[in-house]
């Protein structure tokens, strides 16, 4: 691994030298560093200064200081926050929409996933073509004749779709669902097939094969599956943005947007602890499940 | 539909011996009903949305009257229309590129350290793809401030000029680049991380023997050997790049004066607050032509994947 691997980041010597491989290789290491350092700071740079400008208190904000370094670190911000009525309300609306529309699209694709993977049925192929053609579609497209049809249906029936939280957990599943049930499907397929034929000689039904054989083979993926939903869930800002506007009624990242920005009034400080807890959920996930994570980002793009 | 055929035929002889055709009936009709939530899903909340925004922008300001291409030839009449044209394809070409050349870059970086360094590398260099855009982006607004930029504070220490960051249109457009830059090139840098992976070593070692430098293994063994991860990286980031909403709308809302305004953002400002859903509608259209094409060309690129593998 590191005889030939190591050579990248040098700057090239001419020609080979024979005895002066290991030195070469030391110092390409070196440089590997020094850059992958640089990276991180410019990575890491923005959610830091996020904490940073947490710990400050709106009197050293202001002030001609360091605006990197805290001189008086102080809780204060989070404390309001969190003792905010309006805050927690954003955090609980956030919470039960992402927990809701997680559990029904993983409950959407994993059927979907293992019909299309293994059972067949007329024009399953073109389905799951119709799957990744989907996901590509972006809610910006969508959001407008959505907006006009939950109109309409307010119309016809009478039932008021627009400006309640829960109409997200109708709007969320046009983004998790397809992706979803793509990379299910990957994972299912790469399942072996004498699996489920000695689950079917033995006399389970197709509920049981998926529950008993499919289910517990491909958690894994059914982890990552669940972690993208979460992060997406969390993290849309464009159909609370259009959809929600009393502020009982908003999600966490449009909460903080709208509320704590006030006209030409921008409280940084809150801003920047607002934003930070509003990051929280999905890093700490991350923190603790990285692999699965990175295995669910590499599979959208390359299994199938 | 072969293997289904054969499957069952070796599973009849155990019981229904007469009733192989219904069984296989019966299973097809199972696995549509296990289908049917997501085929619902899709038809009424994506399909059906997506042509119903084609009838949209063929009506009249309240929906009352059917105007054909009106909506359309109104917007190639405005100025901005062309502006909002030529941002949108100016900030996702440009953004892609650099994602592409940042995340390859630091993926040679990540691959070049011991193998047990690399994970806690990888997993720092991840973080800016997974905090939610929308709250990353409000560091980046407070980061670019105009009185309190803490950039500025270090230009100025280091006796550099300030840089007017979103209040000079150029700036304001090198800006929301840079941040969507930001947020993007872990996700490249993962991609081509496991591209390079699978790229063989012996293929190194050969060139090694051949006196091959860095730069040559990168050109004729990664480069060709990641062709394919490489397109279908940029291509699908190019869709969700094209419709990037989030960072435009909280960093700079398409100003200033409506230069920094893409698609996407536009069309929230037409349809949901001025109140002019059909031609919100029509603008968002015209991602559709690129994102056509995009997802033609990945559903190739994987096709072919899949009979190689």
């Amino acid at each position: 691994m590191t005889t030939t691997t190591a050579q990248i980041g040098r700057p090239a010597p001419r020609a080979v030298r024979y005895g002066s491989i290991s030195r070469g290789q030391r110092r390409a290491l070196y440089w590997s560093y020094f850059f992958l350092v640089l990276f991180v700071i410019f990575f890491l740079m923005p959610p830091v200064y996020m904490l940073i400008t947490s710990l400050k208190s709106s009197a050293e904000i202001g002030a001609v200081t360091n605006p990197w370094w805290v001189y008086h670190p102080t809780l204060e911000n989070y404390t309001t926050l969190l003792t905010q009525k309006s805050f927690l309300t954003f955090f609980r609306n956030s919470a039960v929409v992402s927990v809701l529309v997680v559990s029904l699209s993983m409950v959407i694709s994993v059927l979907a996933a293992f019909s299309l993977a293994r059972m067949k049925f007329w024009g399953s192929a073109t389905l799951a073509t119709g799957v990744f053609l989907t996901y590509l579609i972006p809610d910006t497209l969508l959001f407008i004749p959505l907006f006009k049809i939950f109109a309409w249906i307010h119309d016809q029936t009478g039932i008021e779709l627009i400006n309640h939280w829960w109409v997200l957990i109708f709007l969320y599943p046009t983004l998790t669902v397809p992706f979803c049930t793509w990379i299910m499907i990957g994972y299912f397929s790469s399942i072996p097939k004498e699996l489920d034929e000695a689950a079917l000689i033995d006399g389970a039904g197709y509920m049981q094969i998926l529950t008993r054989v499919f289910i517990p083979v491909a958690l894994p993926g059914i982890i990552a599956a669940t972690i993208f939903a979460f992060t997406v869930s969390w993290a849309n800002f464009l159909y609370p943005l259009a959809f929600t506007t009393s502020e009982d009624q908003l999600v966490l990242p449009v909460g903080i947007v709208t509320t704590l920005i006030k006209g030409d009034v921008y409280n940084w400080g809150q801003i920047m602890t607002g934003a930070l807890l509003g990051a929280a959920p999905p890093l700490i996930i991350y923190a603790f499940l990285m692999d699965y994570y990175i295995a669910g980002l590499t599979a959208g793009a390359t299994k199938g | 539909m072969a293997d289904v055929v054969a499957r069952d035929v070796r599973i009849a002889p155990i019981g229904k011996r007469a009733s192989g055709r219904s069984f296989v009936r019966r299973k097809s009709m199972i696995a549509f009903m296990m289908a049917l939530p997501l085929i619902l899903v899709i038809a009424c909340l994506v399909i059906y949305p997506a042509f119903y925004a084609i009838h949209l922008a063929t009506l009249n300001k309240s929906m009352t009257k059917f105007v054909g291409f009106g909506n359309f030839l109104f917007l190639f009449k405005r100025s901005t229309f062309w502006m909002v044209v030529e941002q949108s394809v100016l900030f996702a070409v440009t953004a892609v590129i650099f994602k592409a050349v940042i995340g390859f870059i630091v993926a040679h970086f990540v691959h070049n350290i011991p193998q047990k360094g690399q994970r806690k590398w990888r997993g720092m260099l991840l973080i800016p793809w997974v905090i939610p855009p929308a709250m990353s982006t409000l560091a980046w607004l407070w980061l670019f401030d105009p009185s309190y930029s803490a950039f500025n504070w270090v230009f100025a220490h280091l006796g550099l000029p300030e840089v007017p960051w979103l209040g000079n249109p150029y700036w304001a457009r090198a800006g929301v680049i840079l941040v969507n830059v930001w947020v993007g090139s872990p996700f490249f840098m993962i991609m081509y991380l496991a591209a390079l992976k699978s790229v063989p070593e012996q293929l190194h070692e050969a060139a090694a023997i051949d006196g091959a430098n860095w730069l040559q293994k990168i050109w004729y063994i990664n480069l060709p050997m990641m062709r394919n991860i490489i397109q279908i990286t940029a291509l699908f980031s190019l869709i969700v790049t094209f419709a990037n909403f989030d960072i435009v709308k909280i960093l700079t809302n398409g100003g200033p004066v409506d230069q920094t305004h893409v698609f996407a953002t536009w069309s929230f400002v037409l349809g949901i607050w001025g109140n002019d859903l059909p031609l919100g509608a029509s603008v968002s259209l015209f991602m559709f032509p690129i994102l056509a094409v995009a997802a033609i060309l990945i559903l190739r690129n994987v096709r072919k994947r899949g009979n190689e593998a």
